[in-house]
């Protein structure tokens, strides 16, 4: 009998795909945008709004390197015909905010090397590294509260009574609207940046925390106690080790978040950080270098992302892995049965 | 004194003669004497009145009523009832996890006031700590008590060698099978040496094979280890193997029915679950158990959807 749902090819319903179409899937998540910015960059006849003058010929409104959207090029190539002047010539070219991948490619390198316009300017390191500084900062600043505060929000009704109504409250509060009250607390430098990524960060945190320390199994705890642990013991022999996964995928999500409240946090005050690089080259028209800008923040996402998934994976030996192998059980899994790895039954 | 009592209890059997003494009662020589041994004991847990009822859907719900019996020390008393009875509730009361509505809990005499090492629990669901190893599991009880990581880890290794995972020690909880997270849950829970050992129905996730073994397991280790077991169970083949004492519990409210001496000798075997006296007592508690149920409580409003002659039984 035909099966509605065959297990083979591409599509099979909440099952894993080979690792070899699994890789190939994630290559073609990025390589698919990258094509299609490539198509709309390289194929005249795909986009092209506008026609890049190379020879201005008589029409003397022009010079050369002018962009002119395509209706008024044609139009002007007629009048110049009519009155028998020399057209103007021209290739058709995308708007300026749409540089090309190896132009933004390059401006990956560019960027780095080039000194800044003023001498009081930084160079992009340093921008990155504000950046880095304020939002290393403020995320642990709120972590050093948030985590221990959300433990005890989890574990014991009276934190939790105590602090998540108001919490619950203030994490409605967009932080960006505490940007001009920080600026006059704590003055235009890194500290009200900090205080903005703070306040983004913390009440979010102490809820998730809250929230992941509860979904605990609550027969641990119990075992525990039957075990004759004190509260104390509870707490630092039971929730902590019980959620330390958990808590440390949320700690990922949140540093994401984190990061979007940087933007905001760097436009408070005196503008810093990577944000100042983006915008004062969108200020220039270097849209290479403002695309550029942009992906190094997902690059640093991403990466981190990837370090922290490693490090949890080392971190934590036993959490049992669904689906793939990782290197520490492919060594494993050849050794003879029952040196590493417990057989299935007693 | 309690043999005589529960004796005077008896009203189930339908023969009108009163010299007549059904067959569960019927105890060979040598478990008689085990029995009058046993109460000579000093009493290790005393159950006396205790009542517990919630609040629920606006009305009160009684879920223990009135419940009272002992335990001798070491002893191996089983309670069985149906679902609904009430049965693990008063384990967890015992254990002090949960809190009575009335009456008493007193092991070896002290009252009970939440949970406490001296009172060891086993629960279905293993509840082992997945960041520990088998020996980490064992050690934890030794560990919170005060005891250095070297003493604690010295006491624990006789305890997961007892259980027959030496060989397991360093594994992680997610490595064992079901039968041998619940022996490591097992060494952890007598690791501290408690007065009594309560376990709630350790053995109903695993597979009959594995459930028997566990059973076996189970005996051996009692036969070796000064503690009293409550053991809370709603599989009477369990219940009649492994106790001294069944108390049988029923629902609405949890109730005890009677507390039934099992009159099968020690040391058990697999032999005797076809042995006269097993299928007596097990028929005795069937009795009791079904009792509690209406007539026609399991007919289910099935329509025939097979053609007329098309019959398989």
């Amino acid at each position: 009998m035909t099966s509605a749902t065959p297990r083979r090819g591409w599509l099979p319903v909440r099952k894993p795909l080979s690792s070899r179409r699994e890789t190939a899937l994630a290559v073609a998540s990025f390589a698919l945008p990258l094509l299609l910015w490539a198509a709309v960059s390289y194929l005249p006849f795909l986009w092209h709004p506008f026609v890049r003058i190379t020879d201005p010929g008589d029409a003397a409104e022009f010079t050369a390197g002018t962009l002119v959207n395509r209706a008024a090029f044609a139009e002007l190539e007629q009048r110049a015909a009519a009155e028998g002047r020399r057209p103007p010539r021209g290739e058709r070219a995308n708007p300026v905010y749409l540089p090309a991948p190896h132009q933004v490619a390059q401006a990956f390198y560019t960027a780095f090397r080039t000194p800044p316009r003023l001498a009081n300017e930084p160079w992009l390191h340093q921008s990155l590294g504000r950046s880095l500084r304020v939002i290393l900062y403020g995320f642990l600043i709120s972590s050093a509260i948030g985590i221990p505060l959300g433990l005890l929000c989890g574990t014991f009704t009276f934190f939790s009574k105590l602090s998540e109504p108001f919490v619950e409250f203030f994490r409605y509060l967009p932080a960006p609207a505490f940007g001009a009250l920080c600026v006059a607390v704590m003055g235009i430098y890194d500290a009200p940046k900090i205080a903005i990524i703070f306040i983004g960060t913390f009440f979010q945190q102490v809820l998730i925390v809250a929230n992941t320390t509860r979904r605990l199994d609550l027969g641990l705890i119990e075992a525990a106690q039957t075990l004759g642990a004190s509260r104390k013991q509870l707490l630092t022999k039971v929730v902590v080790p019980g959620v330390i996964v958990d808590l440390y995928t949320d700690t990922r999500i949140l540093l994401g978040w984190a990061w979007t409240y940087l933007m905001v946090a760097e436009l408070v005050g005196t503008t810093t950080g990577i944000t100042y690089f983006i915008n004062q080259q969108a200020r220039y028209r270097n849209y290479a270098n403002v695309y550029a800008g942009i992906m190094l923040i997902g690059l640093i996402g991403l990466g981190s992302d990837i370090l922290l998934a490693w490090l949890g994976r080392r971190l934590f030996p036993w959490q049992p892995r669904a689906g793939r192998l990782s290197m520490g059980e492919r060594v494993r899994a050849v050794l003879p049965a029952g040196e590493a790895t417990a057989p299935a039954s007693a | 004194m309690n043999a005589t009592l529960e004796l005077a209890s008896m009203a189930t059997a339908p023969e009108t003669d009163p010299a007549f003494v059904p067959e569960h009662r019927r105890q060979p020589a040598a478990v008689r004497e085990r029995f009058a041994r046993l109460y000579e004991r000093p009493v290790t847990l005393e159950i006396a009145g205790l009542t517990k009822s919630f609040e629920a859907g606006g009305g009160v719900v009684t879920a223990l009523q009135d419940i009272s019996f002992r335990a001798h020390r070491r002893e191996l008393i089983c309670v069985i009832g149906p679902s609904g009875c009430g049965k693990s509730t008063l384990g967890r009361i015992v254990a002090g996890l949960d809190e009575p509505s009335g009456g008493r809990v007193r092991v070896d005499g002290e009252e009970v006031d939440g949970p406490c090492p001296n009172r060891g629990m086993v629960f279905q669901g293993y509840t082992l700590f997945p960041w520990r190893t088998v020996l980490g599991n064992v050690m934890f009880g030794l560990e919170v008590s005060g005891l250095s990581d070297t003493a604690a880890e010295q006491q624990a290794m006789p305890w997961v060698e007892m259980v027959g995972l030496a060989r397991f020690a360093t594994s992680y909880p997610y490595q064992l099978s079901g039968g041998m997270k619940q022996r490591v849950a097992i060494a952890r829970a007598l690791a501290t040496n408690p007065r009594l050992l309560i376990m709630d129905e350790p053995f109903a996730a695993l597979d009959a094979q594995t459930r028997a073994q566990m059973q076996d397991y189970l005996l051996q280790i009692w036969r070796q280890v000064d503690v009293t077991i409550l053991f809370v169970t709603h599989d009477l083949d369990e219940a009649v193997f492994l106790a001294d004492r069944i108390v049988v519990m029923g629902a609405h409210p949890g109730r005890v029915l009677e507390i039934v001496e099992v009159p099968v000798p020690r040391p058990r075997e697999v032999a005797h679950f076809e042995s006269p006296l097993f299928v007596a007592t097990k028929k005795h508690l069937e009795k009791l158990i079904h009792h509690e149920r209406p007539k026609d409580a399991d007919r289910l409003p099935i329509v025939r959807m097979t053609q007329v002659g098309d019959d398989v039984e």
